[in-house]
């Protein structure tokens, strides 16, 4: 299934994000992944056509900046959701429940795996640790922590942000 | 007079709705006409009781926990604010047996201070060992640091001031200290922990370094998973750096030391040391081969040490109290103390730093009262996802590096994550090659295809195809891994797959009649 994006970014908005980003860190000793999380950070994701420009602003090839990218699970290529909701896979979190967790997500926001609900409002991902093992299982929405998660407070949690979302 | 009441603002609390219960203590204060001040302090790793609310009270510090936002105005009812009885009472904090029984040496702080008020820091014993470190020449600080004992905590355990001999003779221009805290292991939140409850101890630690190695640099590599530990070390650096605690002239010493936060982005292997070195470099997060080590040629080519949170956290106390002093805790040949991260299925969880030598059952039994789910624990997972499940039988064994690797396991970085009697270990050692194959730099084949094959064998046996003979496969290929592989996560991933297979055979179909092909 190919759930719908959101609007992609334009080229004018990719050419300033990227320029802005190489302006501040360019300079910088390994400058790669600071500019990378600077431009999804502005942009939300990592369009194609920033590989180009930032290739050429830290004289590397392309083809380096595309691995580097793809490498990083962190990295988007595609805009995702409003609210990416990450719920912890990992074996603490197993341990609590997190693949029923998981499961009753993917159902009541009609996701699968790295996709996005059909009004864009949500993509849900597996994430490996977030920390807070001892209150599993956990999952993060944006930079925001969630832990002892159950199916019905999460269905609070994602009701809030609609409701938020609507206003 | 105004009460102070703590409430924590690190992630652990914040995850289970801190914020709204510090709002709420505000709002009611207000709307009685209290003047109270809210501290957010670190937790104290006491994990299961947070949010727990302290109150400055005359008697000392009293616990309350886990406090929702709707009992708030009750504990104000009840007199809260002069330590009087709630139902949510727990006593003096510090008198509570859990944690009065622990030896925190490198956690002495957390929970106890403002995280980023230096001269709260200052107050409490800061900033100790590095004004004796100033005061003697670097060879005397690695000998200090060789002396106590300290291996490395992120896991390999290796001898951290023989480390830091290495790269203080390696010839260099610039030398570097890397702080490890891409803390990936499932189970383990003791750097997190640190980096947002007590952020001066690891900067102090990385300026000892610094001074020990002649290094001008550091940086932190920190997961992108954990934003609020970057925000805490951003914070405390930026302040640091006003008070003259980092920068050209460290305390005014006229040696330069400066700290740098890197953001990783969510790959595993880039918690490997030479892996991080790659991506602190701009590159994929691809192992390199060893040797070169990289305390001779490191980042950028230069002299490098590279040591995990908990390790560069624990040094101020060793340069302040001594080595004899951090020697004195602990077994063997494992001095000072373990932080014991105690997670999963787990009735009190938390942070638990105590001397090297506990044994498990105490950890699983005295401090973490069994399950949470209340059925009894089947299976336990020391060392994160490349340590062992180590079964009821050696839970009598010591935690020691030396008395667990006779074992075939491993303490890693001190994460244990316990499981219930309904955890299929087939299911969690069929996870442990599949989160290889997922996050294997795939520079090594026995890691990059073993892990891929060790999925497929796995799957065969669970399905009863064959069984017999795709054990033997997998206990070959397990074999392939860990003489072939480059580094930890393909050499140790068949830990977790072959004490499963070892310890708990039942799972993986033994006894039970092949499904045919």
């Amino acid at each position: 299934m190919t759930a719908p994006e959101r609007s992609t970014v334009s080229s004018a908005e990719v050419a300033a994000a990227v320029t802005a980003a190489i302006k501040r860190h360019a300079q910088r000793p390994g400058a790669l992944l600071p500019l990378l999380h600077e431009v999804q950070e502005l942009l939300g994701y990592l369009p194609a056509e920033c590989e180009t420009r930032i290739a050429r602003a830290l004289n590397l090839s392309r083809a380096e900046v595309h691995g580097v990218i793809t490498f990083y699970h962190h990295f988007r290529r595609h805009p995702p959701g409003r609210h990416v909701l990450q719920i912890c896979q990992a074996e603490a979190c197993q341990s609590m429940g997190c693949a029923a967790l998981m499961d009753h997500a993917k159902v009541s926001l009609h996701c699968t795996d790295h996709h996005t609900s059909a009004d864009g409002g949500f993509s849900v991902e597996p994430v490996y640790c977030l920390g807070q093992c001892a209150n599993a299982p956990s999952a993060m929405i944006g930079e925001r922590v969630y832990a002892r998660l159950t199916p019905a407070r999460l269905d609070e949690l994602v009701a809030a942000l609609r409701a938020a979302d609507s206003r | 007079m105004i009460t102070t009441i703590f409430v924590p603002g690190d992630s652990t609390a914040l995850a289970v709705s801190a914020d709204a219960v510090a709002a709420e203590v505000a709002a009611v204060a207000r709307a009685r006409g209290i003047t109270v001040d809210i501290v957010r302090n670190g937790s104290r790793g006491l994990f299961w009781l947070e949010p727990l609310v302290e109150v400055a009270a005359p008697q000392g510090r009293v616990g309350y926990g886990p406090v929702a936002p709707e009992d708030v105005a009750s504990l104000f009812d009840a007199g809260f604010m002069q330590g009087k009885e709630h139902a949510l009472t727990l006593g003096k904090v510090e008198e509570l047996p859990w944690l009065a029984s622990q030896q925190r040496l490198t956690f002495a702080r957390i929970g106890t201070t403002d995280p980023v008020s230096l001269a709260d820091y200052e107050a409490h014993g800061g900033l100790a060992g590095l004004r004796r470190a100033l005061a003697l020449a670097p060879e005397t600080i690695v000998q200090e640091v060789i002396d106590s004992g300290l291996r490395g905590r992120g896991g390999a355990a290796f001898p951290t001031g023989i480390k830091w001999r290495t790269a203080l003779q390696a010839e260099g221009g610039t030398k570097y200290i890397v702080c490890n805290a891409d803390e990936g292991d499932s189970g383990s939140f003791a750097d997190r922990l640190l980096m947002e409850s007590d952020p001066f101890t690891l900067i102090e630690g990385m300026t000892i370094a610094g001074l020990a190695v002649n290094a001008t640099m550091g940086y932190i590599y920190v997961r992108s998973e954990y934003p609020h530990s970057i925000a805490a070390l951003n914070i405390a650096i930026e302040r640091a750096r006003a008070a003259g605690l980092l920068g050209a002239s460290v305390l005014g010493s006229g040696r330069a030391f400066d700290v740098e936060v890197r953001k990783g982005a969510g790959s595993y292997v880039c918690g490997e040391e030479t892996a991080m070195l790659e991506s602190l470099e701009g590159r994929r997060g691809v192992v390199r081969a060893k040797p070169p080590l990289p305390a001779i040629k490191g980042l950028f080519g230069q002299p490098t040490v590279i040591n995990n949170v908990v390790t560069l956290a624990t040094v101020p106390i060793i340069l302040s109290r001594g080595a004899a002093f951090y020697r004195d805790y602990g077994v063997g040949r494992s001095r000072g103390t373990l932080t014991v991260q105690l997670a999963g299925n787990i009735k009190r969880g938390g942070l638990i730093e105590t001397a090297f030598g506990i044994t498990l059952r105490e950890l699983l039994m005295t401090y973490g009262g069994g399950t949470a789910s209340g059925r009894p624990i089947r299976a336990v997972q020391v060392g994160g996802p490349l340590g062992a499940y180590v079964p009821e039988h050696q839970w009598d064994v010591p935690l020691d590096y030396e008395r667990y690797a006779e074992l075939g396991a491993v303490i890693g970085h001190g994460s244990i994550v316990v499981h219930d009697d309904t955890a299929n270990l087939a299911r969690l050692a069929r996870f442990a090659m599949q989160f290889c194959a997922f996050e294997s730099c795939g520079k090594c084949t026995p890691c990059r295809v073993g892990a891929v094959r060790g999925v497929e064998v796995i799957d065969e046996i669970i399905a009863g195809r064959n069984r017999a003979q795709q054990t033997v496969l997998l206990r070959e290929l397990c074999e392939t891994m860990v003489d072939g592989s480059l580094c930890a996560m393909g050499g140790m991933t068949p830990y977790p797959v072959l004490s499963a297979l070892n310890h708990y055979p039942g799972d993986f179909g033994e006894g039970v009649a092949d499904a045919g092909n």
